[in-house]
């Protein structure tokens, strides 16, 4: 059976550190930064990759459309 | 596979619209009117109409939309959006003409232009950010602030007793013969977030039909979790638990 797999790129001058990706991550895959951006934000990250699934909810609520979603099929 | 040969141009499903341009948006952390910016640019570009659409800007915290969204736009004074809306369709009518408005903007003082725009089924979109308060000037009392809610001028929250009830305009907008399409929607989770946009581009659509005749106009409920004084999240939570009980989700006209 084919397998998803996803991954985000923030782009993390841009983030705003407001969570609202952490929340409507499905999978559990983001977090905030323990540094801070030149704004002095702590920005969104991957804090367990091997679970994303691609899905852009992330992406979608993103007010500062700060996030770009790559996603794969594996054929196995 | 590792994350690295994932993140390649050829696996690309989501990322900011082009004409979303990358000067940083003002709005505080978590504000509704990004996401809601996002869908304009995404709808304009996907319909390949860039160079037809006109955006008239508000005064409220949108007051600087032109300066993030790539198309021609007018900034109108507070409250007049509609009224130099209908003057630029009017000119120039296989144009998409929107209007994006706040409920201060829009319910407040610009009642009157937002009542006789839409009465008069001028053919444009109005987009409009309601998140009960005065935004832009320090979170104050608006029209659509909710029966009990607290802002900068009730502090008590508002009492019906001095300063009436909440101003559900979208409803009364929706019982004029000259409005075509009447939406409520929200953009706090990403299946609101795809209605919207799917709200957004019949309004827009609406404006290129000159067939039939009338505005269109969607509603946002939004957030300011900056003016609630709240973290994004719990704007969100508390607005989905008050807001959508004075303002419920979903259409109010569709002809
Ligand atoms: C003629 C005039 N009156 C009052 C103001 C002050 N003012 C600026 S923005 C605003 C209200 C903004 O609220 P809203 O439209 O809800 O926008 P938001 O910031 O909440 O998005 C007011 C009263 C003004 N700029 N011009
Ligand atoms: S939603 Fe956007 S701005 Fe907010 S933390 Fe996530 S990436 Fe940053
Ligand atoms: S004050 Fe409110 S409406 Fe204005 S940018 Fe901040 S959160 Fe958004
Ligand atoms: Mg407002």
């Amino acid at each position: 059976m084919a397998k998803i797999k996803g991954a985000v790129e923030v782009n993390t001058n841009r983030c705003k550190g407001c969570e609202l990706c952490v929340v409507a991550c499905p999978a559990k895959v983001l977090g905030m930064s323990k540094q801070v951006n030149a704004k002095g934000y702590n920005y969104a990250c991957m804090v367990n990759p091997d679970a994303c699934i691609g899905c852009a909810s992330c992406g979608i609520v993103c007010p500062d459309g700060c996030i770009s979603v790559y996603k794969v099929k594996i054929e196995n | 596979m590792t994350t690295q040969d994932i993140i390649k141009p050829e696996n690309l499903v989501y990322a900011k619209p082009s004409i979303m341009n990358d000067n940083t948006m003002h709005y505080c952390p978590g504000c509704s009117h990004g996401v809601v910016h996002k869908l304009v640019a995404e709808v304009i570009e996907e319909m390949g109409i860039v160079d037809k659409t006109i955006g008239i800007s508000p005064v409220g915290c949108a007051v600087f939309a032109y300066n993030y969204i790539d198309i021609d736009w007018q900034e109108a004074a507070h409250g007049r959006a509609p009224a130099m809306a209908t003057a630029i369709k009017r000119l120039l009518p296989d144009h998409c003409v929107f209007t994006y408005q706040g409920d201060g903007d829009l319910a407040a003082i610009g009642t009157a232009e937002t009542i006789h725009a839409c009465n008069r089924g001028e053919n444009i979109a109005i987009i409009f950010i309601n998140n009960a308060i005065y935004g832009m000037t320090g979170g104050q009392m608006a029209p659509t602030t909710l029966e009990g809610m607290k802002t900068s001028t009730c502090p008590y929250g508002r009492d019906v007793t001095l300063n009436g009830y909440h101003l559900p305009i979208g409803n009364l907008v929706a019982q004029l013969e000259g409005t075509r399409y009447v939406t409520r929607q929200s953009v706090h989770t990403a299946a609101a977030v795809r209605k919207a946009k799917a709200a957004i581009k019949k309004a827009f659509e609406n404006t290129l039909a000159p067939e039939k005749k009338g505005a269109s106009f969607v509603e946002i409920v939004s957030t300011c979790n900056s003016g609630w004084k709240m973290s994004p999240k719990d704007a969100n939570d508390w607005m989905v638990e008050n807001m959508f009980k004075a303002y419920p989700i979903g259409d109010l006209k569709n002809i």
